[in-house]
């Protein structure tokens, strides 16, 4: 029997406030244990929470974002269970009525067709601290409150997606959109965009649901890939062993690649969510929402269309310039110089890109600038090198962070267009190859690329390529007679 | 020399170079030393602080720079949060915790000049009628030998008619302040919810509980209230809206002001006694001009377990972050989490806040919610729309602050339901919103003090103190004294 994955995705971004959702302690990441913290977000007693109203506009540029709508008026709700590192014993969050919700993202998986999946809403709510259980000596839990109160919103998709592919180009649009926004910073090894999957699996071609195992710890794309994969595999071995799926909630062992039970169902807290009476419902009036709406930067789709219309890119090339805002503009700068937009996006996309991967950073950190790669598609195009050329020239540039002129000149590379040089070396290697030449005579064409493929040799790859070809055909032609 | 003073007395005496502030601070504290271990009104007094807080007024009332209370020695209930001393809650969980911050109604009334001779007792986390939960033992009433002074502003109430402190604040969040206030003989108003900020009010259930003032009459609490009003930015449910001058206000005229008197109070469970002073009260305002009007708060009945389920609901989650994890009381060598997390609360929280953590934990669980904590929200509705009904033909609603006067100690502790029922007349106001006064009207037979409730719309503290005035320029039941103190 052939089965399908059905996909939903739960995820967490920490919001790029400058302090917590209820008090004014700082945001900022890795400061010493317990250092950004205050009687608010310790919880102490009489203490009350007084919202962060950055915090709601950053939640409504993420629903305008998606396409959402946003509710005039939504409600915070204590969400109570024990844990150590949750002061207050609950956790503000959103529950019936959460400020966001009804939007839709267009995804465009690698295998596949785009595909628009479905957001069913979006809440607020505030961080837990976190719990160190190692370096304290044994049996002994340390608590770091740092993190308790940062803002996060919850993004809670439909169980749209039907591949592990799928769900990992949904998750990669929504890592774009809220830099798009600047209102995450989107790092997931420091935990602030994390991501829980839904899983369940089900005969193709039926349409009733199977029981679902919630996923955590996928703290990378390809974790969420691996984890589903990893899922869809062994709930298929149980349901072919005639057994059946169990609610619950497992979590992902990167190291082992496998999945393991957390807790069950019946395991589960009950949250006895009830609204906080700390705070007032929240009122988000609509000029709040205008503002926001008039305050959006253009969006990965929007910016992707026009490349296309504006820059004649091919689709494929428009989605990835346009994966993050830094990205599309640096591509933006490259063309600004008035290099050509399709030799510019090859350039930034393969050479560029390509050293960037391989060095594991990203376009923020390119020693290579946009202005000099610009000036680097431009001197292919006034024929200074050629495109073979500009490889050798792009090395130093990017090892050394030098401009393309400096590397050329250095290093002797610009190309020969001199004909009487060109004819020159024509006439060396037609005068050494005599064998070569009776082939032509003989109507073998093909070994005018020999001829050619000597000059370039000759002249260290220098010579204009179209050029040499031209001159060694009218030489050898010129014998035919 | 303060026995015979009231807080307004006092207040003026300071301006007027009668006394010096530390003159009266003195007082106070000898009066605490030598009375409150029978009274155990006090889970702490301020000695040093307090002298030392009644010089700094001394030197500004010399300087003719008095602040509203300068020098006015008071005492805050122990729930309210203090960077003086400790802020217990009379709680074995919270026995040794110190805030690091002032609640805003301290603070305010440091602001405001006056000096704190010490925190008072009361039932543990402001959870009981009688004060006989408290962790540090019941505290008796001055005004029988061994009655209770009601809760669960007990301490404040009695330590006010103890005269111990020329006022106290107190909290109340289904008649705390006004039960104990009627129990004691003493005047205690509940300010509109969001009047007096809650922040640094350790909270009980967070959308009934309010601070406000306790003391010997309505005028004393006009002071106090002046200084503990206003808006907090720290509470985001105190209410930005100016604060009116009450003590101007206390002349208000009564003639022509309609009395609602409600079908409702005075049914079964009233005991005799009470309702003859409250009559009695009643014929008073009468004589003073006021309209006495029958109406009805068709709902009123319903207040006591709409209140129960709604108030233990918010206090079992106002109250898990009492855990052994950070500041509170954690037991010994627990055998791990959850062990800690049990025993840490089976010993730092006593049976009557035990029985309301697991009734809120009940109300608000899965497949239960419905049935409780929502149909309660609706009821509560409907016990507001009730007072928006009687307040469009009434100015104020009136009746026994609580069906009894001071029952005694033990009587009433091994039954939970008949403890409860002694504030049946003022969770109303709690759910509402509402603010509320109480203030002596007689005697019972059994020689104890009488209260008589009234109620106001929303933010018409003036009104109440006006009419709580009005009534004590005619009588003079808030200026008797117990004997035994």
């Amino acid at each position: 029997m052939e089965f399908e994955p059905v996909i939903g995705l739960e995820v967490h971004a920490q919001l790029a406030t400058a302090s917590k959702l209820f008090c004014g302690c700082s945001t900022q990441y890795g400061a010493e244990a317990n250092t950004q913290t205050c009687p608010v977000c310790l919880g102490m007693p009489g203490t009350l929470p007084v919202l962060n109203r950055e915090a709601v506009r950053m939640a409504v540029m993420m629903g305008l974002a998606v396409e959402a709508e946003v509710r005039p008026r939504s409600v915070f709700a204590r969400k109570n269970y024990f844990y150590p590192d949750l002061p207050k014993g609950y956790q503000t969050s959103q529950y019936e009525l959460p400020i966001i919700e009804h939007g839709r993202l267009r995804t465009e998986p690698e295998d596949g067709e785009p595909k628009t999946v479905g957001i069913t809403r979006i809440h607020m709510e505030e961080d837990a601290g976190k719990s160190l259980h190692e370096g304290f000596g044994e049996g002994i839990t340390a608590i770091d409150l740092n993190r308790t109160g940062t803002p996060l919103i919850e993004i809670v998709s439909e169980p749209d997606m039907r591949s592990p592919a799928e769900a990992v180009a949904y998750l990669k649009k929504l890592h774009s959109i809220v830099r798009y926004l600047e209102i995450c910073d989107g790092n997931m090894q420091e935990g602030s965009f994390r991501c829980d999957a839904n899983v369940s699996i089900r005969p193709k071609g039926t349409e009733e649901l199977g029981t679902r195992a919630e996923l955590k710890n996928l703290n990378s794309f390809r974790n969420v890939e691996r984890a589903i994969t990893y899922e869809m595999a062994r709930q298929q071995e149980v349901l072919e062993d005639g057994g059946h799926v169990v609610q619950e909630t497992r979590l992902w062992d990167a190291d082992q690649g496998l999945t393991r039970s957390m807790r069950s169902k019946e395991e589960a807290n009950d949250y006895r969510y009830f609204p906080c009476p700390d705070l007032l419902p929240l009122d988000v009036p609509q000029t709040l929402v205008d503002e926001a709406r008039g305050s959006l930067p253009e969006l990965p789709d929007a910016k992707r269309e026009r490349f296309m219309a504006e820059y004649g890119l091919k689709d494929y090339d428009a989605s990835v310039l346009t994966t993050s805002r830094e990205l599309a503009d640096y591509y933006e700068r490259v063309t600004g110089t008035g290099a050509d937009p399709k030799l510019a996006a090859n350039w930034t996309m393969v050479e560029l890109l390509g050293a960037l991967n391989k060095d594991g950073t990203d376009i923020t950190a390119s020693p290579v600038s946009a202005e000099n790669l610009g000036l680097l598609v431009q001197r292919i195009e006034d024929e200074t090198i050629s495109g073979k050329i500009a490889k050798q020239v792009f090395e130093p540039m990017y090892a050394e962070g030098v401009d393309p002129d400096t590397v050329i000149e250095r290093e002797g590379l610009q190309q020969i267009t001199d004909t009487s040089a060109i004819e020159a070396t024509v006439d060396e290697v037609i005068g050494e190859n005599e064998g070569q030449v009776q082939q032509y005579l003989d109507g073998k064409d093909k070994v005018l690329g020999f001829f050619v493929g000597q000059v370039m040799k000759k002249t260290g790859g220098k010579a204009n390529p179209q050029q040499v070809n031209q001159i060694v055909k009218e030489k050898l032609d010129a014998k035919k007679s | 020399m303060v026995r015979d003073l009231s807080l307004s007395r006092i207040r003026q005496g300071l301006r007027d170079k009668e006394f010096s502030s530390r003159e009266i601070t003195q007082a106070y504290l000898d009066r605490i030393e030598q009375l409150d271990p029978k009274l155990n009104s006090f889970t702490q007094a301020f000695r040093d602080s307090a002298l030392a807080a009644a010089d700094a007024a001394d030197r500004r009332l010399a300087a003719g720079d008095a602040r509203p209370l300068e020098g006015v020695p008071i005492a805050h209930k122990d729930i309210l949060a203090t960077t003086e001393g400790r802020t217990t809650c009379a709680s074995r969980m919270l026995e040794h915790y110190r805030s690091p911050f002032d609640a805003t109604v301290v603070a305010r009334m440091a602001e405001a000049g006056a000096v704190v001779v010490g925190k008072t007792n009361m039932d543990e986390l402001a959870m009981g009628s009688s004060n006989e939960t408290s962790y540090f033992g019941p505290v008796t009433n001055p005004w029988g030998d061994n009655a209770v002074p009601g809760g669960s502003s007990g301490g404040s109430a009695a330590a006010v008619a103890a005269r111990l402190a020329s006022g106290a604040t107190g909290t109340d969040t289904g008649g705390s302040i006004r039960q104990p206030a009627a129990l004691c003989g003493i005047t205690g108003l509940k300010p509109t919810y969001g009047r007096c900020s809650r922040y640094g009010l350790v909270a009980f259930a967070s959308s009934l509980d309010q601070p406000g003032p306790m003391a010997q009459s309505a005028e004393d609490c006009a002071h106090m209230l002046g200084a503990m009003a206003g808006h907090d930015e720290r509470d985001s449910t105190s209410v930005d809206r100016p604060v009116d001058d009450y003590v101007s206000g206390l002349e208000a005229d009564l003639a022509g002001k309609v009395i609602g008197v409600p079908a409702e109070f005075f049914t079964e469970g009233l005991a005799p006694d009470v309702e003859k002073a409250v009559k009695a009260a009643l014929d008073q305002y009468r004589e003073l001009g006021a309209e006495i009007r029958e109406i009805h708060l068709p709902h009123y009945p319903f207040a006591i377990p709409t209140y129960q389920v709604i108030s233990a609901a918010e206090a079992s989650s106002n109250l898990a972050r009492f855990d052994g994890v950070r500041y509170t009381h954690r037991t010994a060598d627990p055998e791990n989490l959850i062990d800690m997390y049990e025993s840490t609360r089976a010993e730092g929280f006593g049976a009557e806040v035990q029985r309301r953590v697991m009734v809120g934990t009940f109300v608000l669980s899965a497949g239960y919610f419905d049935a409780y904590y929502l149909k309660a929200q609706k009821v509560r509705t409907r016990i507001r729309d009730d007072f928006a009904q009687a307040f469009e033909e009434v100015d104020l609603i009136a009746g026994p602050t609580s069906p009894t006067a001071a029952f005694d100690i033990g009587e009433k502790s091994a039954d939970p339901i008949a403890m409860y029922l002694s504030d049946l007349y003022t969770t109303a106001a709690n759910l509402a919103g509402v603010p509320g006064i109480s203030f002596p009207c007689g005697f019972a037979d059994n020689g104890r003090p009488v209260g008589m409730h009234l109620m106001a719309d929303f933010f018409r503290e003036d009104l109440l103190l006006g009419a709580a005035h009005r009534y004590q320029q005619a009588t003079d039941w808030h200026t008797r004294i117990p004997e035994s103190v």
